[in-house]
């Protein structure tokens, strides 16, 4: 078992530097979707929910693991979806004009 | 091979798609993609998760579960897509509040499950107790903490910071506590004393986030997001399930990382903004008050139209006010305006301006403006002294004058934008009022400075009849 928790030591601190390493090239520009889209990522504790519910007995930890898919699926849903929506938004200059007139729904959200 | 080393490949190039997606972010043409693909990433893993034995014959547990993902996505999809972009810290609070508190649940049952199991004798090992330790109390504070943020952020509760005497001291006294109930329980293995320390940990959320004023909500919903990360990162412990490790590892250094990108935006330390309770020392030093009597120029906007028409290079500074009076795309609008007619027109976004990290990107993002007119602050200081006009619309702290020149000053060392060096200097303010940090600001008495006073997107609309008929 000893073996087990130092593997999982050298992943933890393995991705820690990726992490680092990823978004030191972030420009500034893009902080917030970046914390939306990192936000969704840890959503991803959803798999570890449904594990949860899996090995669940009695109310307690069922009704807790229930909880705890929930919270984590508006996490991973919410997030994903919301970092979309701002980056859908970011456009370079458009090379033809014309195309300006036709957007879309964007603004749905300033009426 | 296996079920589970299918599994744990699927797991694998997930992780490998999260990493990806946060890699996509470093230029504005990958972005998108990069999202998608961690979207993506996380469908393949939690589709996989349906696989693993326990979850497939879960039976009346799996139905729950599937019940509980249909809310739940219900609720999120139309939120995220209705919310408006002004309301985006609140909104990604709410998202990083609930992640902490699943990561928090997870380890809580995991606990449960493992000390509740039939053939279970005797105690846990001290470093599972460990691990599941770990993921209640980050995943509680990050949980109660963005809650508090929320609230804030949303004006339920005033945006300044919140102190009471002995502070400091209860603070500690609840710290000491956590420590004392977390050594206890991974001595005793016991389910009550870890409940106690759940209690314990929400309400150092609380009170860790309520002398946090407005200003600095940006880093401290950064740090919580940070938090979530470690608390997913400490849940892959206690499941031994790798991706949680990978995905919270991922999230938790680059929110680290993030936060101290933007304490140094403002020119102070982590612990200074988390720690100093930023209203009281603007009281301390707040003497200017008798300087509001102090005359201003204040202008017309016909005034204003013909100074912007006939000058070659007009800097637009944007602050929250422009987002408050959903002013953005006015604004865009004269932007168009003025560049049709030959001015060279940018806008220099300061690090902070809005709410969040990056906030004032998405809103002018929002409003059609092309990222390539955006200039972050380092590359557009060097511009400002060619600049004919700086029109500051709705900001004030991050071009105030006072960060360089006043060390009394509470900002006194947060890099700002220098309107200050720019030809002309044109506020487009709602009130003499000062801004976030509740400083005074000399450049508005500057003789080469003119307001023009009113809502953002009236002022702005008919700045652009101006700049028209000029």
């Amino acid at each position: 078992m000893n073996v087990g928790i130092i593997e999982l030591l050298t992943i933890f601190v393995l991705a820690g530097f990726v992490g680092i390493e990823v978004v030191s090239k972030v420009p500034s520009i893009l902080h917030t979707p970046l914390m939306s889209g990192s936000n969704a990522i840890h959503g991803i504790i959803l798999v570890g929910t449904m594990a949860i519910m899996g090995q669940a007995h009695g109310t307690v930890q069922v009704t807790l693991g229930f909880l705890a898919v929930l919270l984590a699926t508006l996490n991973i849903v919410g997030g994903f979806v919301v970092t979309d929506r701002m980056l859908e938004m970011f456009k370079a200059k458009p090379s033809e004009k014309a195309a300006k007139s036709s957007d879309k729904d964007a603004d749905g959200s300033a009426s | 091979m296996t079920l589970f080393t299918w599994i744990d490949l699927v797991y694998l190039l997930a992780a490998i798609g999260f990493i990806l997606a946060l890699k996509g972010l470093s230029s504005p043409k990958f972005a998108r993609q990069g999202n998608l693909l961690g979207a993506a990433a996380a469908t393949a893993a939690i589709a996989i998760t349906f696989a693993v034995p326990s979850v497939r014959s879960a039976g009346s547990r799996l139905i729950l579960m599937v019940v509980a993902m249909v809310i739940g996505a219900a609720i999120a999809v139309p939120a995220a897509r209705r919310v408006k972009m002004t309301a985006m810290p609140q909104m990604v609070a709410i998202f990083n509040g609930v992640g902490g508190g699943a990561a928090a649940l997870v380890s809580l049952t995991s606990f449960l499950i493992l000390t509740s199991h039939d053939a279970f004798v005797g105690k846990p090992a001290v470093y599972r107790i460990v691990e599941v330790i770990l993921g209640v109390l980050i995943g509680c504070v990050s949980f109660s903490g963005s809650a508090i943020a929320f609230i804030k952020l949303q004006e339920l509760i005033t945006g300044r910071p919140i102190t009471y005497p002995g502070q400091q001291v209860i603070n500690a006294i609840v710290g000491l506590a956590i420590l004392g109930v977390a050594v206890a329980t991974v001595l005793t293995a016991s389910t009550v004393l870890l409940v106690v320390m759940l209690v314990l940990a929400l309400g150092l959320g609380v009170i860790f986030v309520l002398p946090i004023g407005g200003a600095d909500v940006p880093v401290l919903i950064s740090l919580l997001n940070s938090f979530t990360g470690l608390a997913v990162a400490a849940s892959g412990f206690a499941l031994d399930n790798n991706l949680l490790i990978i995905a919270g590892t991922l999230v938790g250094a680059s929110g680290i990382l993030l936060t101290r990108m933007m304490s140094k935006a403002m020119g102070r330390s982590l612990a200074n903004v988390l720690f100093s309770a930023f209203g009281s020392v603007v009281t301390a030093t707040g003497g200017a008050a008798g300087a509001d009597a102090r005359p201003v120029k204040s202008g017309t906007p016909e005034d204003i139209g013909v100074l912007l028409a006939y000058a070659r290079k007009v800097v637009i500074i944007p602050g929250y006010g422009l987002a408050v009076a959903q002013a953005q795309h006015t604004a865009r609008e004269l932007a168009d305006l003025l560049m049709e007619r030959g001015v060279e027109v940018f806008y220099a976004i300061h690090p902070v301006a809005g709410r969040m990290p990056g906030h004032m990107n998405v809103l002018l993002a929002e409003a059609n403006v092309p990222y390539d007119e955006l200039k972050e602050m380092d590359e557009a200081n060097p511009e400002m002294t060619t600049a004919d006009v700086a029109l500051v619309i709705g900001a004030n702290d991050t071009v105030n004058p006072a960060a360089d020149d006043t060390p009394g000053s509470p900002i006194y060392g947060m890099p700002i934008i220098h309107a200050d060096q720019a030809q002309n200097v044109v506020f487009l303010k709602r009130s003499m009022r000062p801004g976030f940090a509740g400083i005074d600001n000399e450049l508005l008495f500057n003789p080469k400075t003119t307001l023009l006073f009113g809502d953002a997107k009236d002022t702005l609309t008919k700045l652009v009849a101006a700049v028209k008929s000029a």
